[in-house]
This record gives C-alpha cells, sequence and structure tokens, in this order.
C-alpha cells in the first residue's frame, strides 16, 4: 500500500509553499503542549521515533491532509499510547468528556 | 537536567516488534466534533496521574525547544567552514564528526547523522524530507512550516527551481540543482557559498549572515 505521506513528486495542487519569516514556533498552546508530551513520553522510553512516524502515515488521508502538523502529532501520541495500553479508550473518553463539560 | 542533556538523551528503540503488529490494527481515527486541544489536555492529565510523565519534565523540554535550540549552530558551523579550510574539509568528508567537534550541544537527537553539502557555483543544493520532516534539530532547531508543508515535500523533487522562484532565489540554468531528501537515519545541511565583500569579517560577524534557510537551499546569504 503506498502510504499518504509519500509526497515525493505527488502531482496535485497543494497550493502555494507556506513561506512565513515571522511564523512562532508554536500557533497555539496546546502544540506547544503536544510536542513537550510526545518527548516526555520519548524519554520515558514509551514511544521511539518510528513508532511515532508510523501512527502519523497510518492517519487515514481525509484526515492526514486537513490536519495542522501538530494535530499529526495528536493523533500518533493518541495512537500509540492506546495501542500500547497505556491509556484505554475508555479511560481517554471519559476524561474528555469531563474536561468538555468544565469548559 | 541540563539543557544539553535533553538534546543528548537516547529514545529507546527496542520496541520495533511492535510495528508489524501495528499494521495489523486500524489506525485510531480520532473524532473531530472533538477540539484537539481537549484531547491533548485529557492525555496530558492521564499520562500525569499515571505518573509516566510530570508537568515540570514537559515545561523544561518545551522551554528548550523553544527558547534554547535553534539555527545559531549550524550558522557557526557555516562560518566556521568558511574561515578554516581544513575544517571545511572535514566537514565536508565526515559532517557528523566535524559538527560533533563543536560542542555537546552541537549533537544529538535528531542531528545522530549529519550530511553537508556545499555550494558552489556549479551546484546549488536544496534540502526536503517528501516523507514527513525530518530536519536536524542540534544545528537548525526545529524545522520552519514550510519545510513542514505538503506542498514543499511534493514540489522539490519534482520543480526545485519553481520552488526556488518562490523563496526568491533564481539560478543561472547553469546551475545545476541537487536535491536531497533527508530520512530519519541521516539529515542534511547546506554549505552556503561565502558571500562577497565579506573578506575582513571575523567567524562571528560571518555566523550573523548566515541565516536557517541558508541552510536549507531556499536562500542565498547576503551581507
Amino acid at each position: 500500500m503506498d502510504g499518504v505521506h509519500e509526497l515525493a513528486g505527488v502531482d496535485s495542487n497543494f497550493g502555494p509553499i507556506p513561506i512565513d519569516p515571522n511564523e512562532p514556533l508554536f500557533f497555539d498552546e496546546w502544540e506547544r503542549r503536544v510536542f513537550g508530551v510526545t518527548l516526555s513520553v520519548a524519554y520515558a522510553g514509551l514511544l521511539n521515533f518510528d513508532e511515532f512516524r508510523f501512527g502519523i502515515e497510518r492517519m487515514p488521508a481525509w484526515q492526514y491532509f486537513a490536519a495542522r502538523y501538530y494535530e499529526k502529532w495528536a493523533a500518533t501520541l493518541e495512537t500509540n499510547m492506546i495501542e500500547k495500553g497505556v491509556i484505554t479508550p475508555e479511560e481517554l473518553e471519559a476524561r474528555v468528556n469531563k474536561l468538555k463539560k468544565e469548559g | 537536567m541540563s539543557n544539553v542533556s535533553l538534546l543528548a538523551r537516547p529514545v529507546s528503540i527496542e520496541r520495533r516488534g511492535n510495528l508489524a503488529m501495528a499494521t495489523e490494527k486500524s489506525v485510531r481515527v480520532r473524532s473531530y466534533e472533538d477540539d484537539v486541544s481537549i484531547r491533548v489536555r485529557a492525555i496530558e492529565s492521564i499520562l500525569s496521574e499515571k505518573g509516566i510523565i510530570d508537568k515540570g519534565g514537559v515545561d523544561e523540554i518545551i522551554d528548550f525547544f523553544e527558547h534554547k535550540i535553534g539555527p545559531r549552530n549550524g550558522a557557526k558551523v557555516v562560518a566556521k567552514a568558511w574561515t578554516d579550510p581544513q575544517y571545511r574539509k572535514w566537514l565536508l568528508e565526515d559532517s557528523t564528526a566535524a559538527i560533533a567537534s563543536l560542542g555537546e550541544e552541537f549533537v544529538g537527537l535528531q542531528g545522530e547523522h549529519m550530511k553537508v553539502m556545499e555550494n558552489t557555483p556549479e551546484v546549488h543544493h536544496l534540502i526536503t524530507c517528501t516523507l514527513c520532516s525530518c530536519y536536524p534539530w542540534p544545528t537548525l532547531g526545529l524545522p520552519p512550516m514550510y519545510f513542514k508543508s505538503t506542498s514543499y515535500r511534493a514540489r522539490c523533487v519534482k520543480e526545485p527551481r519553481a520552488v526556488l522562484k518562490e523563496f526568491g532565489v533564481e539560478l543561472s540554468d547553469s546551475t545545476e540543482v541537487r536535491v536531497w531528501d533527508s530520512n530519519s537515519e541521516l539529515r542534511y545541511m547546506v554549505l552556503p557559498m561565502r558571500p562577497e565583500g565579506t573578506d575582513g569579517m571575523s567567524e562571528e560577524q560571518l555566523a550573523d549572515i548566515v541565516t536557517r534557510d541558508s541552510m536549507l537551499g531556499t536562500e542565498i546569504p547576503k551581507v
């Protein structure tokens, strides 16, 4: 199967290259957090870079192309933590719902 | 933990076996009804409660990558190569060792194996990563948005001159363009040509005119 990430020479209309000399390193606080949390998990020995990339490469195309860069990090972090059994899907959904209610 | 050890700390690679297993499972499809920020908060809070991560450690990592690394290390490498012919020769022959010789903050995570390509009047090098956004963190910091964009990744290898033109770099037809596709094992960096009119400049002054983009091939350094 060709990976959605194999972009070399792909002749699609991806639009102009986003060049912004003044861009911030992180656009939102959650981007900063997902970066730090993912590296922390890696330093803890629970995620290596092959697994990290593979979690992104398996994203469905519609998500892969719609996602912001750090949304891909969020996706692979979630995928890996659940596949490794570190977090169960149930506890994650419960926590998401709790945080949503708290606003 | 020192800042340097953050970059130098190895990441476990003992779990390769999981990759084969993982292909049997479908990737978890995240619900986009949820704000991604809430999902990230949920994951962080659960991992903290389980004692896998702690807030202070996460904050320290963010601070290090946001404020303490960047392209200045790469610029020092370039400036040294411009002023020291022996170092330049070594850098082109064994980039990893020559870069590492400048200090422990020049090596580490995402920069374990380096290859420096020298621009000349005949050849201009352009760096990309078509598969993701592999990038030499210790020398250049975290990659800019364009390097991570689908457009740059798809087009660099097919129409590098058109890509360069979007960056304002126009090369003569006689200059060959070579594109280097970084990967998880090997990271590339460009040694740009030293600009005219810099004869009297010190190594430090030279480092100041070396931009991040000039070390990726998307800019020509100017005085």
